[in-house]
């Protein structure tokens, strides 16, 4: 096990440097392979995690938590890997092209590995400085299109984050404090002993740290009011990040709220910290609905239902019953698959139609044959329709609502997904079955930009039909355990 | 009437540090040269160090001297070298520009900003008392200063309308936050210290850059025309 995760934490950072000096053609391939040999390695890792917690080197951690997330972040890794051949040109003239790729490729391959590395720290205090790290890689790869947009983004995407990652910061110290009043002052602020300590832990550092740490690192999760960087990196980004961005990244700092969730519950007991999600979670969703309503930028539109889903998450952990917490997790595997899909989708919509208005996008359906319907069964999916993953996991968040009596939180979260159902779905309409009008019919030739962008896509859909329709006994048996470690109360 | 002990000598030395570290903050928001903010920001970190060498010696710490050293070499000295070189290139694009150009970019007026700093401060200091956190080694006025400085560092952040002054204002919340650390986490381990020293260097980096191409594309530091993306 321990060549596996020394493999998963060195083959991302050797991609990147090969990516650096390698042809256009060796660094798409290094990076591809380097993607499907990660997310073959991490489902290497799940029979193991499914019945125990694995540590190593004494920095290093893996539960079955921990192995939902990597999961997450390596199948869009090797997705977004393959997707990127057929992004980037390779007949391209221009100049600084090769500077360019040469970054993006190192960019994405250590944005990657920043955020399979960040699941694996055993230490809170080595969990800020990965997700740290994540943030100023994507910042610089937010950056990279070199535009007007792209330089706002970044610089907005940057301070805001850092600003908030301030506040984690915070809540890691006073996280020390509360622990080293148990366990004396030479604790290192590993998780393990820290949950041990249970409700041994004094009340108040843990509570400032626990606000601290949601609104922290609620900051580069989206969840409102301090999400206000997310649209605008997320739409100015080059596709392939901004899959990993809205699929990947904000789980990753959904999981470190988890871990002080976890610390919380075991010190408080549930009720302060499922108050504190349940009203980030509402708050995230209502604004997500409203504003998936009047979008007029469809990469917009999909971070603000990036907004959503991460609200619902939220929510469902405020939930509490065990298989709330169970479509918690599996919603984070569902969202990654299908916001990447979406994504991927968008980036061929403005590889076709040169723009991201959805007002310039009519009759995707018919000049995309491929890439055409899988972006609408992305929006289905990323709707709760059946037979997708996102289906199950919402249904099971909803039951578990029900089944800890917080029936009036799981109306409003029928309520406004439904909403954000509407918004979404007249978008796409308007993009893919308005028929184009003369003008544009004569312009766009109908075909598919790339194969390579198609493929990873309808990979996708084929994980979020197997995640709604039957999921793996095995992955069953990872949620499960993981969400009975989530569910833990003093 | 009971007696009320005069504080010792280090109680005071750490009170008063504390507090210069507090009046650098607000020191940020007048300044209108950049060189002069990254200066009074090396100031305030210079500060933050001379009280960890005076814990160290106080409380017998003796991680604390290389902490302070390395704090002190990172931040009175790289920091504002690689943000000199890296808003220098700024700076020739526009004769004159890059060193100069962020006076009077405040959203409010001077005086009024301060008003609302000293509200924010007030707040800061006096409700850290309700949390009944208990320090080893410092006295708990220089928490609550800490925190005082931690929420100023976010008016100045959210005030000042240019990328220089908001990249300061969150370097000065960093040390804000290795105030708080200095109080209730002095005896965080040395490398996990190191680590969170050497990931500030990678985002002094990242914010010099990222001012750069701000500045390459917009010739100046002002962030008045970031307006475009909305909704």
């Amino acid at each position: 096990m321990l060549a596996i995760i020394v493999i998963l934490l060195g083959a991302p950072v050797a991609a990147a440097l090969v990516s650096l000096r390698a042809p256009l053609a060796v660094a798409q391939a290094v990076t591809a392979a380097t993607g499907a040999l990660c997310f073959a390695l991490v489902l290497a890792l799940v029979p193991a995690a499914s019945h125990h917690d694995l540590g190593y080197l004494s920095y290093l951690r893996i539960d079955a938590v921990s192995v939902v997330f990597l999961l997450a972040t390596s199948f869009l890794y090797a997705a977004v890997a393959v997707y990127s051949v057929g992004y980037l040109p390779r007949d391209s003239r221009s100049p600084g092209f090769t500077r360019y790729y040469r970054r993006f490729y190192a960019g994405l391959n250590l944005f990657a590995w920043s955020m399979l590395a960040a699941p694996m720290m055993s230490s809170l205090a080595l969990l800020w400085i990965a997700i740290e790290v994540t943030t100023v890689i994507s910042a610089l790869l937010v950056a990279i299109a070199d535009t007007d947009g792209a330089a706002e983004a970044a610089w907005k995407y940057v301070l805001i984050a850092s600003a908030g990652l301030g506040l984690a910061l915070l809540a890691t110290i006073f996280a020390y404090y509360a622990g080293a009043q148990v366990l004396g002052e030479h604790y290192n602020l590993a998780f393990g002993p820290l949950l041990h300590a249970g409700a041994r832990l004094p009340h108040a550092p843990v509570r400032l740290a626990f606000g601290l740490a949601v609104l922290g690192f609620g900051t580069k999760m989206g969840l409102f009011p301090v999400h206000t960087w997310l649209p605008d990196a997320h739409s100015e980004a080059p596709t392939p990040v901004s899959a990993l961005l809205s699929g990947s990244l904000l789980a990753v700092s959904f999981y470190a709220i988890l871990r002080y969730y976890q610390v919380a519950v075991a010190a408080l007991g549930p009720r302060f910290p499922r108050d504190v999600l349940l009203v980030f979670g509402v708050a995230s969703l209502l604004l997500a609905a409203l504003y998936l309503l009047d979008q007029r930028d469809y990469k917009r539109l999909l971070a603000y239902s990036s907004v959503e889903h991460m609200g619902i998450l939220a929510i469902g952990v405020s939930f509490g019953a065990p298989i709330a917490l169970a479509g918690v997790l599996l919603h984070v595997l569902a969202h990654a698959a299908a916001k990447g899909n979406a994504f991927m989708g968008a980036g061929v919509l403005v590889r076709k139609f040169g723009s991201k208005r959805i007002s310039a996008v009519r009759g995707g359906l018919d000049l995309l044959p491929w890439s055409g319907p899988l972006f609408l069964l992305a929006v289905f999916a990323l709707s709760a329709m059946p037979p997708f993953g996102i289906f199950r996991s919402e249904f099971e968040i909803v039951q578990g609502g029900f089944a800890a009596s917080s029936d009036a939180g799981a109306a409003v979260l029928i309520v406004l997904v439904t909403l954000a159902f509407l918004g979404l779905s007249a978008a796409a309409n308007r993009m893919l079955f308005m028929p184009a009008d003369a003008d544009a019919a004569a312009r766009y030739s109908r075909g598919e930009p790339s194969a390579w962008m198609v493929v990873p896509v309808a990979a996708g859909i084929v994980v979020l039909l197997v995640l709604g329709v039957h999921p793996p006994a095995e992955l069953t048996g990872l949620l499960t355990r993981a969400a009975a470690l989530l569910g833990r109360v003093a | 009437m009971a007696a009320v002990a005069a504080p010792s000598v280090f109680a005071g030395a750490a009170n008063v540090i504390s507090v210069g570290v507090l009046l650098a903050e607000f020191g940020m928001f007048r300044q209108a040269l950049l060189r002069d903010q990254v200066r009074l920001y090396a100031a305030q970190s210079g500060l933050i160090s001379v009280l960890a060498i005076v814990v160290a010696a106080a409380r017998h710490l003796p991680e604390l001297y290389v902490l302070a050293a390395l704090s002190a070499g990172l931040k009175l000295v790289i920091v504002p070298l690689v943000l000199r070189r890296l808003l220098r290139g700024a700076g020739e694009a526009s004769p004159g520009e890059g060193w100069s150009d962020i006076a009077g970019t405040g959203a409010l007026s001077l005086a009024s900003t301060v008003l609302l700093a000293i509200g924010v401060a007030a707040f800061g200091f006096f409700s850290i008392g309700a949390l009944g956190i208990r320090s080893p080694v410092l006295p708990l006025t220089a928490l609550a200063i800490s925190v005082s400085v931690a929420l100023v560092a976010f008016v100045l952040m959210i005030m000042r309308r240019d990328v220089a002054s908001q990249a300061i204002g969150f370097l000065s919340l960093e040390n804000g936050i290795s105030l708080t650390a200095l109080v209730v986490a002095a005896g965080l381990p040395l490398i996990l210290e190191v680590a969170f020293l050497f990931d500030l260097l990678v985002v002094v980096v990242v914010f010099g850059l990222l001012i750069r191409v701000h500045h390459g594309r917009a010739e100046s530091l002002s962030t008045a025309d970031l307006t475009s993306l909305r909704g």
